[in-house]
């Protein structure tokens, strides 16, 4: 039973590790543009797509094919940001959410035509696959791998915003728009740049998943609940925030489904209205 | 200054002609008794469509007039679904009439007690919210298979003909008779609500919630009220695809439903009843001819149409036709 | 002034934000029909003392009474149903509404008719008919069935004006009615207040010192976030300590 628990625990950490590469950017642009993306999580499935597609077709190694899912997933975002999302600034929340629930549909139907419906097998390096085991516990390598990516994703965040200029900037930026425009920082490419990471890294996120959650069309409206969970339990614009979300939700998910099957997702959208109650700006939200 | 300024105008008869019927109105009411004459194997889709514009129209009170966003009122369908289904499968009761309404009521009573959790979060959180309560009735109704049959749905309703009289036939006669009549009083009940001045503090509401404590109103209890109103309208309509289709299926809790709701919403306008109408028309129209061709694309069509209005018709289908009879006439 | 005719008092109002003292220890009494004005350098903490009196803020300590009660810990809208109103220095107005739709719905709310949502608003002619005489009286008869956002910025403000009476005001804080408003149109919005009936008491924020002058009664002046001087207007015009703060105000932007 114990040895269970460790097993759940530690399982339970490396999903909400992956949920929080899959959020962490929507958690960033929400707190920075107050534009409620939920064709985040479409373009986590892009990056699965790109991953996929560049492992099997042009037999890119999986290393490779990760940073090529950030690539992607950021340059296609940009273009969407520069010519559509950017007339919905403005335009209230409910349009923002019909907008990009419309792009999720979009997206599902065009990765349908392309790919079918079926689940996108991906082949891992042998160094990623199995398992180490310690006494009579047996950690997978591959969400090793995972949560060691996430915490070195989880410190270049924190260092490039805590310490770097553009870092600076966003952050200005996310405090107040206003002031930060007055002084002199270009708002606008701000928001391009932070858009673009994000997204990246929902690609990323999307690319990573694909061992643990499988990949399909319906992947971006699945995990969108998933990524919205994280943002709003953590609270807006913040990285520890989205950590601490990812893990909770993580954990709580794993552990859920293994020792109460029946009402294990229950469980989980009760903690999520639970915590907006009490905390509606979610555990680490400012505004 | 004194009363030297005041035109003629008699501001109660002003107020009075902004709810007064117009020809469009009886018109299209009467246009929807065509399906009878004209497409008689059509009965059991406009039955349907009049449930779904019954459940747009309680969304429209909420998120059109209060401004209230919801993407989980599939909830309150649900259960108004579920409540009528339960009465006959399980407790006996086929009776059409008070199963509605003992639908209506306890989706109703459910929104009261939720519109206290509402009225506390706005923004992204209040979206989460809805979002989230729904998603958790949906798991909670699926835990409950013993009660509910879970993802193989309700069995064993028999609902018993309406006054004694009328069955319910397979062509859908009675079933389109039914659900007609009861969106069209739904329907005047919402005209009533809307046109009242518990309806003009909702529109205070939408376009300035911070004005609201400045002219001393309780907006909160107002938004609760027409929470715990559109909830009950919304477990009308839920009740009445079941009697109408003597089946109940988890699907009607899911976030699709809810989601597809809004869309139809916002299709057809939000804030203007008969964009609920036309919008449910058009979206079940419209997907009953492209599933024959394509199922699959189906959402393809919808996101596209979704991301076309937000851009280009930020009123809907009725706000844009609107705008073009304003543009010819003058 | 005994506080015990005052409709109004503040006691030992304080407000800051984060390291910022805004309101500081402000002690001021409104009796009943009072004229009083508020002024003050700009970041003197005028706005922020409204919204305190009017409850959209939470002071960090001190007391608000209305007629005697404490109503520190009451609701902005309970405050405005006992009678204490506010006007907003930015038009904060219902953009889609017509003038006679925002004020009918003021004075249903205030006659709580509000939640009839049975009655069709048309059989509600006494609040009708009552809205549409405030509008007359502010010269907004003419275009009370005209959207609110169709208006000339100068009616608007009256609109301001307008939803604040209707909800018939005991205490009137106005907080700049006449801000961005031609000086000429400034002089018939105050001509308003003037005539406001004798048991409204009235606290206002201006900058014009000739209005000022013309309609307070009394004025208190704010100066970081504390009151400075408050008296009638020829000792407050010759106090050294006024002219000091404006002039400072001035050498510093």
């Amino acid at each position: 039973m114990n040895a269970n628990l460790v097993i759940v625990l530690f399982d339970g950490f490396a999903f909400g590790m992956l949920l929080f590469v899959l959020s962490v950017g929507l958690s960033v642009t929400l707190g920075l543009m107050n534009f409620i993306n939920l064709a985040h999580g479409a373009f986590g499935m892009l990056g699965g797509y790109v991953a996929v597609t560049a492992m099997r077709q042009l037999g890119f190694p999986f290393l490779l094919a990760l940073p090529t899912a950030f690539l992607a997933a950021a340059l296609v975002s940009v273009v969407f940001e520069r010519t559509l999302f950017r007339r919905l600034y403005r335009a209230g929340e409910l349009n923002q959410v019909l907008f990009t629930i419309g792009l999720v549909f979009v997206s599902a139907a065009a990765a349908t035509y392309v790919f079918g419906t079926g689940q996108q097998p991906i082949v891992l390096p042998d160094w990623l696959r199995g398992s180490v085991v310690v006494g009579e516990l047996r950690f997978g390598v591959y969400r090793i791998f995972l949560i060691a990516m996430a915490l070195a994703i989880t410190a270049l965040l924190v260092f490039g915003l805590e310490r770097t200029r553009l870092g600076a900037r966003i952050r200005a930026a996310v405090d107040n728009q206003r002031v930060a425009q007055g002084l002199g920082i270009n708002v606008d490419r701000i928001f391009a740049v932070t858009f673009a990471l994000g997204s990246g890294l929902a690609g990323l996120g999307g690319a990573l998943a694909v061992e643990i959650v499988g990949l399909d069309p319906s992947f971006g409206f699945h995990y969108l609940v998933y990524v919205l969970i994280v943002v709003a339990v953590g609270g807006l614009g913040s990285v520890t925030g989205s950590f601490v979300g990812a893990a909770l939700l993580g954990i709580g998910d794993v552990a859920g489904k293994y020792f109460v099957p029946e009402i294990g997702s229950f469980l989980i959208y009760l903690m999520l209205v639970a915590i907006l109650l009490v905390r509606p700006l979610g555990l680490f939200g400012k505004r | 200054m004194s009363n030297t300024t005041t035109t003629a105008i008699d501001p109660a008869a002003w107020i009075r002609r902004q709810s007064r019927w117009s020809a469009l109105e009886v018109a299209f009411w009467l246009a929807a008794l065509l399906p009878f004459y004209f497409f008689p194997t059509y009965l059991m889709l406009a039955s349907q469509i009049a449930v779904a514009a019954l459940f747009a129209i309680s969304v429209d009170l909420i998120l059109g007039y209060a401004g209230i966003v919801t993407l989980g009122h599939a909830m309150f369908f649900g259960i108004g679904a579920y409540t009528a289904g339960l009465l006959s499968a399980k407790a006996g009761w086929g009776e059409p009439i008070s199963g509605l309404l003992i639908a209506g009521a306890m989706a109703g009573a459910v929104g009261f007690v939720v519109s206290f959790l509402i009225v506390r979060v706005q923004h992204l959180a209040l979206i989460m919210v809805t979002l989230g309560l729904g998603l958790l009735t949906y798991e909670l109704a699926n835990a409950m298979s013993w009660l509910t049959g879970g993802t193989d749905g309700l069995r064993g309703i028999d609902i018993w003909p309406i006054f004694g009289l009328f069955r319910f036939d397979l062509w859908g006669y009675t079933a389109y008779s039914y659900t007609l009549a009861v969106l069209f009083l739904g329907f005047l009940a919402a005209r009533r609500i809307v046109n009242s001045s518990f309806g003009l503090a909702l529109r205070g509401i939408r376009e300035n919630v911070r004005r609201m404590p400045a002219i001393g109103s309780p907006y909160r209890r107002h938004l609760q009220a027409i929470y715990t109103i559109s909830a009950a309208i919304a477990g009308l309509a839920g009740g009445l695809l079941t009697q109408t289709t003597n089946t109940v299926a988890l699907e009607s809790l899911s976030f699709q439903r809810s989601a597809d709701v809004v869309v139809m919403l916002i299709l057809g306008g939000t804030g203007r009843l008969y964009g609920a109408v036309l919008g449910a028309l058009v979206f079940l129209l419209v997907r009953d001819r492209l599933s024959g061709v394509n199922p699959q694309y189906w959402y393809f069509w919808i996101g596209l149409m979704l991301m076309v209005v937000v851009l280009f018709m930020p009123k809907g289908i009725l706000g844009g036709l609107t705008r073009l009879a304003g543009r010819t006439k003058g | 002034m005994a506080s015990g005719e005052a409709v109004l008092s503040t006691r030992g109002l304080s407000k800051r934000f984060g390291s910022l003292e805004v309101t500081r220890d402000v002690s001021i009494d409104l009796p009943r029909g009072a004229r009083h004005a508020l002024i003050g350098p700009n970041g003197a903490g005028k706005t922020t003392l409204i919204n305190l009196i009017a409850g959209d803020l939470k002071p960090d300590a001190g007391h608000v009474l209305l007629k005697g009660d404490d109503i520190t810990g009451m609701a902005t809208a309970a405050r405005v149903r006992r009678g204490l109103t506010r006007t907003f220095q930015i038009n904060t107005l219902f953009p889609a509404l017509t003038p006679l739709e925002a004020v009918t719905l003021a004075v249903c709310e205030r006659e709580g008719i509000a939640t009839q949502f049975w009655r069709n608003l048309a059989t509600h002619r006494e609040a009708i008919d009552e809205s549409h005489a405030i509008l007359g009286q502010l010269a907004l008869g003419d275009v009370a069935t005209r959207p609110t956002r169709e208006l000339a910025y100068g009616q608007q403000r009256l609109l301001e004006m307008a939803l604040a009476l209707a909800t018939k005001p005991k205490v009137l804080l106005l907080d700049e009615p006449a801000a961005g408003v031609p000086k000429d149109e400034s002089a018939m919005l105050f001509s308003v207040v003037a005539a406001l009936p004798e048991e409204i008491s009235v606290l206002f924020i201006e900058h014009d010192m000739d209005i000022v002058f013309a309609f307070a009664s009394r004025i208190i002046v704010l100066a970081g976030g504390g009151v400075l001087i408050e008296d009638v207007p020829s000792v407050v015009a010759s106090d050294p300590r006024v002219r000091e703060v404006y002039l400072g105000s001035a050498r510093h932007g």
